[in-house]
């Protein structure tokens, strides 16, 4: 990343991951999680589950800074996060 | 760039259990995944009360769940806690009854626009009034989803429905003036879409004591959306997101919602007043000792 | 006053008055309800009663909320009860219906008056008999007591509360106007002497709790809102975990309970009061404030040489059907005076199924029966 100058507290600060999970069977294709994850980390598979709804998947693993918005705005309780070790910001 | 800890993100090959999510201890498992649309609203604003339940430090075994009948009415099928599925119209009265019985319960009315403000007017008029010490969570969809999209006291004039096909020429209810002026302690209004604000504010509403009511804008793809140009969740919460502007503290008589139109969302009523109990108690102290 | 707020003592008291003090001796701790003639003195009692004996009054909005509002109390834990007269009767019926279906045990009490709609609201009628049995959307089976003076309102409301807590099920006490306004001699007994049935809890622990599970006598403990079950109740068909079920065969299996569940113990549930049925020729079949004044028109056939005999419901819901039906082997007629157009005689026909003739005293209401029609009735049954 390029800074025209460089944060003070850079060496203390670091960036929260997450880990994706996505519970195949209780999604229902709504898409609210991959229109609305402001990291763009999901997007519509082609993989559909037994009632025929397709699914998301991530695409961009590594851009996922767990911020939740994705658990909070599945209608289904069909996604989740777990919080990964954070990293420094690069 | 990239960091010396990478970090293994391969959800495809986890298959998580259902059970592991979360809010699982909170679901009636067993009955996932729910009956609502694919896109409907209902879901997330329970996700929201969720997750404020959570958060909000209660006894779980002491948290009641009463809902009406509809599509929101179910919500009460999927709590893992005390709950109850009434009559159309009464959950709230039940809420009543359950709250003067037993005080130490905190009681939630999770239900729908038809439910609560057609059928169940009344009452909620009533309940907000006498301030009994409840949280009413009121699903507006514009519509009764339930059975099949007919025209309700909150779609807005000039809507679509199935008993309105040439369009809605009644006025709607502006539920958070109704709820404001039947003497509710909290009054807010959010849409599925601001979940973190609705989060906060069921939160408050969970913990106010008095009558507390948060009105959720919510989605209804299958039915209204798709009858008022709004065929998927999607557009809705678009719409949700280019018109919903928040006005906190603003007079509850000017958030009307028109077709299409602009959508105020916010905390307006946020006040202190002695709750039913209080009155009975302290009436009673003085009179009978 | 003792603690229990057992009111022990003699009393000259309206029978509305000994309703609610029959309802706070059963250990009813909260009433919700509507201000309707002629049942209004029950809701002003228990408003006086209530907070003093540690319970809630509240007035409800209609009688649609007062119906609910007990039944949430129900199972927030406490004895709850309501009352009406005929027309928030009828308002009361969907809300009785959740009340079966659900299993909830209360009580609504019903000071009948001149039907239909407003009627005469200040005048006795006894015109909701059948609405007491069908009142309510589908098929179900209900206990409905009839008391015949204001000592017996007094009881009767214990038994009520009693039954409805045995068989987890509301229970009508279908009274009316003239029993509720009478001013009579009421004893209230000492606390010991009243007898009270308990609501059956569950004995097991929440996570093996079914809220529907019925135990042999088909009825289910009863976990109370608060107490960790975490169960759910709802009015849609449903099996033992209280969830929803839609098809035929947990409809089957739900309905047929609820109705056995009744009438199984029909022996337990039915009350009635016999007088000279050994060799009667005649039966005089009747409940309520009718049954009290059929009393002088049976003394006076007596005297004329009339074998006549007496039979008084006072549990008409379950009907008893097996005793009108041996009875109609005996004898030559049944004679039934209500305050209506025929009701109960309805049922009585039907068990007697031809075997005995029945001839009904009618009467609109607004009145109680005029003695000489009575009288006349039960000559041309002996005829």
């Amino acid at each position: 990343m390029k800074y025209w100058r460089k944060p003070l507290d850079i060496e203390r600060v670091e960036i929260p991951r997450g880990r994706i999970h996505i519970l195949k069977e209780r999604c229902k294709g709504c898409g609210f999680c991959v229109e609305y994850c402001p990291r763009d980390v999901l997007e519509i598979s082609d993989e559909f589950n037994a009632k025929g709804y397709y699914l998301p998947r991530v695409k961009d693993e590594d851009a996922c800074v767990n911020c939740g918005l994705c658990e909070m705005l599945c209608p289904e309780f069909a996604i989740y996060l777990d919080e990964e070790e954070e990293v420094p910001v690069p | 760039m990239s960091n010396e800890q990478a970090v293994n993100l391969k959800p495809e090959t986890l298959d998580p259990k259902p059970e592991s999510h979360p809010m699982n201890y909170l679901l009636r498992e067993d009955r996932l995944p729910h009956i609502w649309c694919p896109g409907c609203g209902i879901g997330v604003a329970l996700s929201c009360f969720l997750k404020a339940l959570q958060k909000s430090g209660l006894d779980l075994d002491k948290v009641a769940v009463v809902s009406g009948i509809g599509c929101t009415g179910r919500v009460a099928g999927y709590v893992k806690l005390d709950s109850f599925h009434t009559t159309h119209g009464r959950a709230i009265p039940f809420a009543t009854g359950l709250k003067l019985a037993n005080p130490e319960l905190k009681v939630v009315v999770f239900s729908g626009d038809g439910d609560l403000i057609a059928i169940g007017g009344n009452h909620l008029i009533h309940a907000a009034r006498r301030n009994v010490d409840m949280t009413v969570i009121c699903i507006n969809n514009f519509n009764y989803g339930m059975t099949g999209g007919q025209v309700g006291p909150t779609t807005p004039t000039g809507a679509i429905t199935s008993t309105s096909p040439y369009g809605c020429f009644e006025h709607p209810f502006n539920i958070p003036y109704l709820a404001a002026a039947s003497g509710a302690v909290y009054v807010a209004r959010w849409t599925a879409l601001h979940v973190r604000r609705l989060e906060k504010s069921i939160l408050e509403a969970l913990g106010k004591r008095g009558f507390s009511f948060v009105e959720v804008i919510s989605p209804c793809p299958t039915l209204y959306g798709r009858w008022n140009k709004q065929r998927t969740g999607l557009d809705q919460m678009q719409y949700y997101h280019d018109r919903g502007v928040i006005k906190h503290g603003i007079d509850p008589k000017e958030v009307d919602i028109g077709l299409h139109g602009e959508i105020i969302e916010g905390v307006f009523v946020d006040i202190e007043k002695p709750t039913f109990l209080d009155f009975y108690s302290r009436a009673l102290a003085e009179s009978v000792g | 006053m003792n603690g229990d707020g057992v009111l022990t003592g003699e009393f000259f008291m309206m029978g509305d008055v000994a309703c609610a003090e029959g309802a706070i001796s059963a250990g009813c701790r909260f009433f919700g309800g509507y201000p309707i003639t002629p049942a209004t003195e029950i809701a002003e009692r228990m408003s006086e009663r209530m907070p003093r004996v540690g319970g809630t009054y509240i007035q409800m909005e209609d009688e649609l909320a007062s119906m609910i509002v007990v039944l949430g109390a129900s199972w927030g834990g406490v004895k709850a009860m309501t009352a009406t007269s005929g027309p928030g009767f009828s308002l009361m019926m969907e809300n009785l219906g959740l009340g079966i279906m659900t299993e909830t045990p209360c009580v609504l009490v019903n000071v009948q008056r001149g039907d239909p709609s407003t009627g005469l609201p200040t005048l006795v009628g006894q015109g909701d008999m059948m609405q007491a049995r069908w009142g309510s959307h589908g098929h179900y089976e209900i206990i409905a007591l009839s008391p015949s003076s204001p000592q017996e309102l007094f009881d009767l409301t214990i038994r009520a509360f009693n039954l409805s807590e045995k068989y987890r099920t509301p229970v009508l006490v279908m009274t009316d106007a003239e029993v509720g306004h009478m001013t009579e001699k009421v004893v209230i007994p000492p606390p010991e002497e009243i007898e009270i049935v308990p609501r059956r809890k569950p004995t097991v622990p929440p996570h093996e709790y079914l809220p529907y599970r019925a135990d042999d006598d088909l009825v289910p403990p009863m976990a109370n809102a608060g107490e960790g079950y975490r169960f759910h109740v709802t009015g849609l068909t449903h099996d033992e975990r209280g969830y929803p079920v839609m098809d035929a065969e947990a409809q089957e299996r739900l309905i047929s309970r609820l109705v056995e569940k009744i009438r199984r113990n029909k022996d337990d549930i039915i009350q009635l009061e016999e007088d000279g049925l050994e060799d009667a020729e005649v039966v005089v079949c009747s409940y309520g404030i009718s049954a009290r004044t059929a009393l002088w028109p049976v003394e006076l056939a007596r005297k004329e040489g009339i074998k006549v005999g007496n039979l008084r419901l006072i549990t008409v819901w379950p009907f008893p059907e097996e005793r009108i039906r041996r009875l109609a082997r005996k004898v030559k007629a049944f004679v039934v005076p209500e305050l209506n157009y025929g009701q109960i005689v309805l049922e009585v026909e039907r068990c007697a199924a031809g075997q005995a003739e029945v001839i009904l005293v009618r009467h609109a209401g607004g009145d109680i029966h005029d003695p000489q029609k009575v009288l006349e009735a039960i000559r041309r049954a002996a005829r």
